[in-house]
């Protein structure tokens, strides 16, 4: 069914209060960049609901596109017709029809603002119900819990049908919880990590680690690729990438062997630290799952969280591993998190890391190595990519193959 | 030149001839390589892979590759009769198969397997009826063309996939080679089909390279075994550029099939009307939807149908004798025989099949041509 136009209702920010205005404003930031390429629609964010008004974009793919976006509790699709009865009755018996399977039922609710209109609201209800009834072999009327109540709005500028309600997909608007850095390996939990960080509102910026030669360039172009995967909730991301190739090698040389993922870890945490003061951040998010894997104790954690006072983010801490599969593929990125790329904690990765690393140790160890000076060097390589819906990374050629093809 | 022969195969697209080139010579890395060339390779079959899929609203792990429409069938056959031998060794086609479903259940037959023949009527399709009497708690397969190669016969795909909804475990194969892109997608790619062949170079792809539409869920055993490629279900290193052409083909054909499909039926339709008003001829093919719009069969009384062939060859028209794969065997028409058509007026058959580049200049041509030779033809016949 083509439909004319979307009403969006909001979800939990309507009890935020004096921030009200905020949240919406920002909600209607994110759906305008969220539906780039769709350059008819026009999307006015009002203090209840959203409107959108199609202009003949096609409503499926925007339907596609809105229930990604958070902040969004569900939303209608409706047919816009003129003030015109025969045309409201054709239209709703073909709204009817498409949801009819046997056995359905259904009311009429009239709403009307439009005071003008030849029929009241009764009058429309009992023309409209009866007209169904007539046109739709098999279906009833039921006015409790019907399973399809098609919603009819009489206005001033025509009159609106409507019938279905999707769910949206929750959760505030991104960017009105602050900014987090996302530290973004190439795994399955840190994506799913900073979805359910930008579910909760965080505007999440991606802190990519990368160690050439190493890691391939395939590797990083793995992370862009899932960064792209995370842009349909907000529309655009920032991707930061750091050079960690001298302190990898660095630490090899001078770190005992149980001790390099801590140390690893230590350095990654300064660095995602620092990027996030440099560029307004107020957390760190990272894809941790406690007991996953042997370096992801609570000793562990204490031994790497000693470098820092800025608060580290676990969405992932308490899910069980298919727990954390399940969301991934949801928001599909499994498939591409388990493409066989070496990464740089897969790539020095010690056959023994310690389980319960001591943090005294871990401060002696790593007083070895010249850390401010391997952190200055690796700030000053840092390069940022700004990242947009649709992007690919993984296959470069992709438009230029589209032209072979 | 008039061709007239596009069920046997098809010219290449030049556009298509282009991508196969530009890929042969640019694009030669081996996909499974992890080296840069292989990854490039490896992310233009997928592309490919994902447009095919795309244009036949499937998933993209439905497609997998093949080397030709015979490969195709030959996996879905054998890859079920393998993968189900546990569950029962029946299987149901139709007499009216390409040999590459015929052999392929007699080889099977040879092994042990049984196989049901379903009948067809004076137009060459089988009865619904007929299946249901057939299928029983053994059966694994039933494989069934969508437009038959010699006459253009449409088969009740639908109506098949009705009785089977019943059999959920049993394996629906529909040959789609003659079918696609010629306005019957929505028959063999509907609900109920796990599997479906198709053939590259009938639609200006080239030739040794089709593919299979296999539905998520459902699983046969590979035939060919090896480096583990296509999923480990079809091992040998991907033709890449034949893959590629074969996606910008399939394209191509699908992208105007609605106005291609007129195009050809308004073709047939002109010969159809014309021959028709002659006393020998009789027309196996008919005009109606349940008939392909570009296949055209039809058979002039007492002269064999190599001789006709001939003839209009030496006037520069190409055609053939029912279908390209028995036409050299001097065997009888398989689809009209089991059709019972008489014997000797099925070796009097041909076929002449259409693509959407023939025109109506074409078809009159064919017409001047065929007026000349069936006066011809009559002189020696009433001798």
């Amino acid at each position: 069914m083509q439909y004319t136009e979307i009403m969006v209702r909001y979800g939990e920010l309507s009890t935020k209060g004096k921030n009200k205005r905020n949240f919406i404003d920002r909600l209607g930031t994110n759906v305008r960049n969220s539906l780039r390429g769709f350059d008819d629609l026009v999307v006015k964010a009002n203090r209840d609901r959203m409107h959108i008004n199609l202009n003949g974009d096609d409503s499926e793919l925007v339907m596609q596109r809105l229930s990604q976006v958070f902040g969004i509790q569900n939303f209608s699709p409706a047919i816009r017709v003129e003030q015109d009865l025969d045309a409201v009755k054709e239209t709703a018996v073909a709204m009817v029809s498409e949801q009819f399977v046997k056995g359905t039922t259904f009311k009429v609710n009239t709403r009307r603002s439009d005071h003008d209109f030849e029929l009241d609201t009764n009058e429309m209800n009992d023309e409209l119900g009866g007209w169904i009834l007539d046109h739709v072999p098999g279906i009833t009327v039921k006015m409790k819990q019907p399973d399809i109540i098609l919603r009819v709005e009489v206005r001033a500028n025509g009159i609106f049908l409507s019938s279905e309600t999707r769910q949206g997909a929750g959760g505030l608007p991104v960017g009105t919880a602050g900014k987090g850095m996302l530290m973004l390996s190439g795994g399955i939990d840190s994506p799913v990590a900073g979805y359910l960080g930008m579910k909760r509102g965080v505007s999440m910026e991606m802190v990519h680690f990368f160690s050439p030669p190493y890691t391939s360039e395939q590797a990083l172009a793995k992370a862009k690729e899932l960064t792209v995967k995370l842009t349909p909730y907000v529309g655009t991301i920032q991707f930061i990438e750091v050079p960690f190739t001298e302190i990898q090698e660095q630490i090899k040389h001078d770190v005992p062997e149980p001790y390099l993922m801590t140390i690893t870890r230590r350095f990654m945490l300064r660095l995602t630290e620092k990027i996030a003061e440099l560029r307004g951040g107020l957390a760190i998010f990272n894809g941790e799952s406690l007991g996953q894997v042997a370096s992801q104790t609570l000793e562990s954690m204490v031994a790497i969280n000693d470098v820092t006072t800025m608060p580290i983010i676990r969405p992932v801490v308490s899910m069980d591993k298919n727990e954390i599969i399940d969301v991934a593929k949801k928001i599909d990125t499994f498939d591409l998190s388990i493409k066989p790329f070496e990464d740089c904690c897969t790539i020095f990765a010690p056959p023994a890391p310690k389980t319960k690393p001591r943090l005294d140790r871990s401060r002696e160890f790593e007083a070895r190595l010249d850390i401010d000076g391997l952190i200055e060097r690796a700030l000053a390589g840092v390069k940022v990519t700004k990242i947009h819906i649709g992007e690919e990374y993984l296959n470069e050629n992709s438009s230029l193959f589209a032209e072979l093809l | 030149m008039i061709y007239f022969d596009n069920s046997a195969t098809t010219k290449i697209a030049p556009e298509v001839l282009d991508t196969y080139n530009k890929v042969s010579e640019q694009v030669w890395g081996n996909p499974s390589s992890l080296n840069n060339l292989g990854e490039v390779a490896h992310n233009l079959l997928e592309q490919s892979r994902q447009q095919i899929a795309s244009l036949l609203n499937v998933l993209e792990d439905e497609i997998l590759f093949t080397g030709s429409g015979t490969e195709g069938d030959n996996w879905v056959i054998k890859g079920t009769a393998m993968a189900k031998m546990s569950h029962g060794k029946h299987l149901i086609t139709t007499t009216v198969e390409h040999p590459a479903v015929m052999n392929t259940m007699a080889q099977l037959e040879q092994l042990g397997f049984e196989v049901t023949y379903l009948p067809v009527d004076d137009e060459g399709r089988i009865n619904v009826e007929d299946l249901k009497a057939a299928l029983r708690s053994d059966t694994i397969l039933v494989s069934v063309m969508a437009v038959n190669n010699e006459i253009g016969t449409v088969q009740p795909l639908v109506e098949i996939g009705n009785v089977l909804k019943d059999y959920p475990t049993v394996h629906f194969h529909v040959d789609a080679v003659q079918a696609i892109g010629k306005g019957v997608q929505e028959a063999f790619m509907s609900d109920r089909v796990d599997f479906v062949t198709f053939s590259g170079h009938k639609f200006h792809a080239p030739r040794g390279v089709g593919f299979i539409y296999s539905k998520r869920g459902r699983h046969i055993e590979p035939l060919l075994t090896g480096g583990g490629q296509e999923h480990n279900l079809r091992s040998g290193t991907e033709n890449v550029p034949a893959i590629a052409g074969m996606s910008k083909a399939l394209r191509l054909l699908l992208e105007n099939e609605t106005e291609m499909v007129t195009k050809q039926k308004t073709v047939k339709e002109v010969v159809f009307n014309h021959i028709n008003e002659f006393g020998k001829i009789t027309t196996f093919s008919k005009m109606q939807s349940n008939f392909a719009p570009h296949i055209l069969c039809f058979a002039i009384e007492g002269v064999r149908g190599e001789s006709i062939v001939h003839a209009f060859e030496s006037e520069g028209i190409y055609i053939s004798t029912t279908s390209a794969c028995s036409s050299k065997k001097n065997q009888a028409s398989g689809t009209l025989l089991a059709m019972n058509v008489p014997e000797a007026l099925a070796k009097s058959a041909v076929r002449i099949s259409f693509d959407e580049n023939n025109t109506l200049e074409e078809a009159k041509e064919f017409n001047r041509v065929f007026d000349i030779l069936y006066h011809k033809f009559e002189k020696i016949n009433s001798k």
